[in-house]
């Protein structure tokens, strides 16, 4: 067993001192909870929290684990967060609140006191496989944003140093299991929202084929783009989740139907025989030297492994983001036209139905949301819609043939996840632009609709950087292999903020 | 492209968004920014390029035409800013009289 605190070790670590009987799951869900509490101010990762009833829930998986456990729940007793973008049900079938129940705010205020009569997926699937849920984290509103700045509820904090930013749109989730506040946490990705924080908080954020797990029960940002993932502080652990997470939902029509491997066999440790591509493209000018080095470091790593490197070119990389820039905020621009204060969310109270749409989300949604639905409705405008929509898909064609022709030729691709390590609060605030250009190396896989997963990989100015491999449609087994044989060769498996385990 | 103040009210009112004036000021700049940036993308040659509306194989996905349980009616309502029930009240849609 490692030497750290309990709150800061691995799933895989804790399932087998679960079944061994070495530590139980209420001794997990509190060293977790006396983290919520003691980091509550300070880091703002949770927006909702039931302490009772994941106590509750504990001794429950602790009474199943007392009679041998059960090999059909693969994470029993193991305690995590959902992003609050993740409904969870919080009314009873008598239309009453649900004990235990916890609201859903996507971050907004236009949700604020949303109580889901029905559970999200991810919710059911990670209930089903007997982990314990401790409440909803942060994230900036309807996951627009990279720094979760744009939270209506305040800003979360990076663990690693409480002046910076834990990217975003998932850094409740990814500041979470940074700081020992939960075993794993699920967070979404529509341009990097899963894979950035990781990075900045050094840990591993996998973002899975777009179809790969139900986005049922996942408030929707960019319907085409928007995919649900773990953030965990080891490969192995992102494979246990994805495992329980990954499958065919008849809810979602754009799930997928493929059979769900154990992605835990193909984590053999060798990349002998395997080639992996780094596109010249994805070291993008403005790239900070220091997380260049790192990452071309960790690319020698894997050299020294035994895998072949190759470098190959993705000349669209750089049209990624003006492509991305306007599909997402056109699907959002639609996806968000229902809130009209008129069936659940805030309202304005006005007294014409017109006034009412337009006040409820004047005064509902914030800055960063608005400019998007702004941007995506002139987009789509009569007179814009091809010059703009229509452009920009066929551009995703370009972009998503250029990554097919070169995984064609190799297993993986390797990649900076972030140009930059975490940033000061408040630096790119102002600067939409400058903000956006946090996603430059992820964005791009969303538009193919690939997997991609952060490994940290180092540190630059004494915070994380992220290595990110990219991988082929439904094969996150070799990504998942790369990423683990890289961990274990790196030594940043034990990688945690210094601020974290202070209580040991 | 710079876009005008009028633009930005059109598109404001499209998206049924109240901004006040510093709010339209704002985007009128941000926005004519951002718009400035994404029409790099005239430069690509896509004469030949079909549009990808999704990466996956869409087709239309029909389930069983079987009766299945919903949700009960004070369920659905729980959430809702104003009711009368058992049903949803919204704001005036026409004037009386009309």
């Amino acid at each position: 067993m490692s030497e750290l605190p309990l709150a800061d070790r691995t799933i895989t670590e804790m399932s087998a001192a679960l079944r061994h009987g070495d530590t139980s799951a209420r001794a997990l869900t509190d060293a977790c909870l006396a983290r919520i509490e003691r980091d509550a101010e300070r880091l703002n990762t949770f927006l909702a929290t039931d302490a009772e009833a994941a106590r509750r829930a504990a001794d429950e998986a602790d009474a199943v684990l007392a009679e041998g456990g059960d090999p059909h729940r693969p994470l029993l007793g193991i305690p995590y967060a959902l992003k609050d973008i993740f409904v969870t049900r919080a009314v009873d079938w008598d239309g009453g609140n649900l004990p235990g129940g916890l609201p859903t705010t996507a971050g907004s205020f236009i949700l604020e006191g949303y109580r889901s009569p029905y559970p999200s997926a991810a919710q059911e699937a990670l209930e089903g496989a007997g982990a314990i849920l401790l409440g909803k984290t942060n994230c900036d509103e309807f996951a627009m944003g990279s720094s979760n700045e744009n939270s209506a509820y305040g800003p979360v904090r990076n663990p690693w140093d409480e002046t910076t930013v834990p990217g975003g749109s998932s850094g409740g989730s990814a500041a979470a299991v940074a700081a020992g506040q939960a075993y794993f946490a699920l967070g979404t990705d529509t341009g990097g929202s899963i894979r950035q924080p990781a990075s900045l908080t050094g840990t591993v954020g996998l973002k899975p084929t777009y179809g790969r797990v139900s986005r049922f029960g996942m408030v929707a940002f960019a319907s085409s783009l928007d995919q649900a993932g773990p953030f965990t502080r080891s490969v192995r652990d992102a494979a246990l989740v994805l495992g329980a997470i990954a499958g065919h939902d008849p809810r979602d029509s754009t799930s997928v139907d493929t059979p769900v491997p154990d992605y835990t066999a193909s984590l053999s440790g060798e990349v002998k025989g395997l080639r992996l591509g780094v596109p010249r493209e994805f070291f993008v000018p403005g790239m900070e030297p220091g997380v260049e080095t790192v990452v071309r470091a960790a690319i020698d790593t894997l050299r020294d492994l035994g895998a072949e490197i190759v470098d190959v070119s993705l000349p669209s990389t750089d049209r990624g983001l003006a492509t991305y820039y306007i599909i997402a905020p056109a699907e959002a621009s639609a996806n968000l036209a229902r809130y009209d204060g008129v069936r659940y969310g805030a309202s304005a109270g006005a007294e014409e139905l017109w006034e009412n749409y337009e006040r409820t989300r004047g005064s509902g949604f914030g800055a960063e949301v608005k400019r998007r639905v702004m941007l995506g409705t002139y987009a789509l405008s009569a007179g814009y819609y091809d010059a703009y929509y229509v452009k920009a898909q066929q551009v995703r064609t370009l972009i998503k043939d250029e990554f097919d022709g070169v995984l064609a030729d190799v297993d993986a691709i390797l990649a900076p996840t972030s140009p930059n390590v975490a940033f000061k609060l408040g630096a790119k605030v102002d600067d939409p632009l400058a903000m956006y250009l946090n996603d430059a190396c992820t964005l791009p896989v969303n538009i193919a609709g690939l997997p991609g997963i952060s490994v940290p990989c180092g540190l630059s100015e004494g915070l994380p950087v992220g290595l990110q491999v990219i991988g082929r449609a439904f094969d996150e087994a070799t990504i998942l292999r790369v990423a683990d044989a890289y961990e274990r060769a790196a030594g940043y498996a034990d990688l945690r903020p210094p601020t974290a385990v202070t209580d040991a | 492209m710079a876009i005008t103040r009028a633009d930005v009210e059109h598109v404001a009112h499209l998206a049924r968004l109240h901004l006040t004036d510093e709010e339209l000021d704002r985007m009128q700049t941000q926005l004519s920014r951002i718009l400035e940036a994404i029409e790099t993308l005239r430069d690509v040659d896509t004469s030949h390029v079909g549009p990808t509306a999704s990466v996956i194989q869409l087709e239309n996905v029909m389930r069983d035409d079987v009766v299945s349980g919903s949700m009960p009616r004070d369920v659905t309502l729980a959430n809702a800013p104003l009711r009368d029930d058992p049903f949803l009240r919204v704001p005036t849609v026409l004037e009386e009289g009309r």
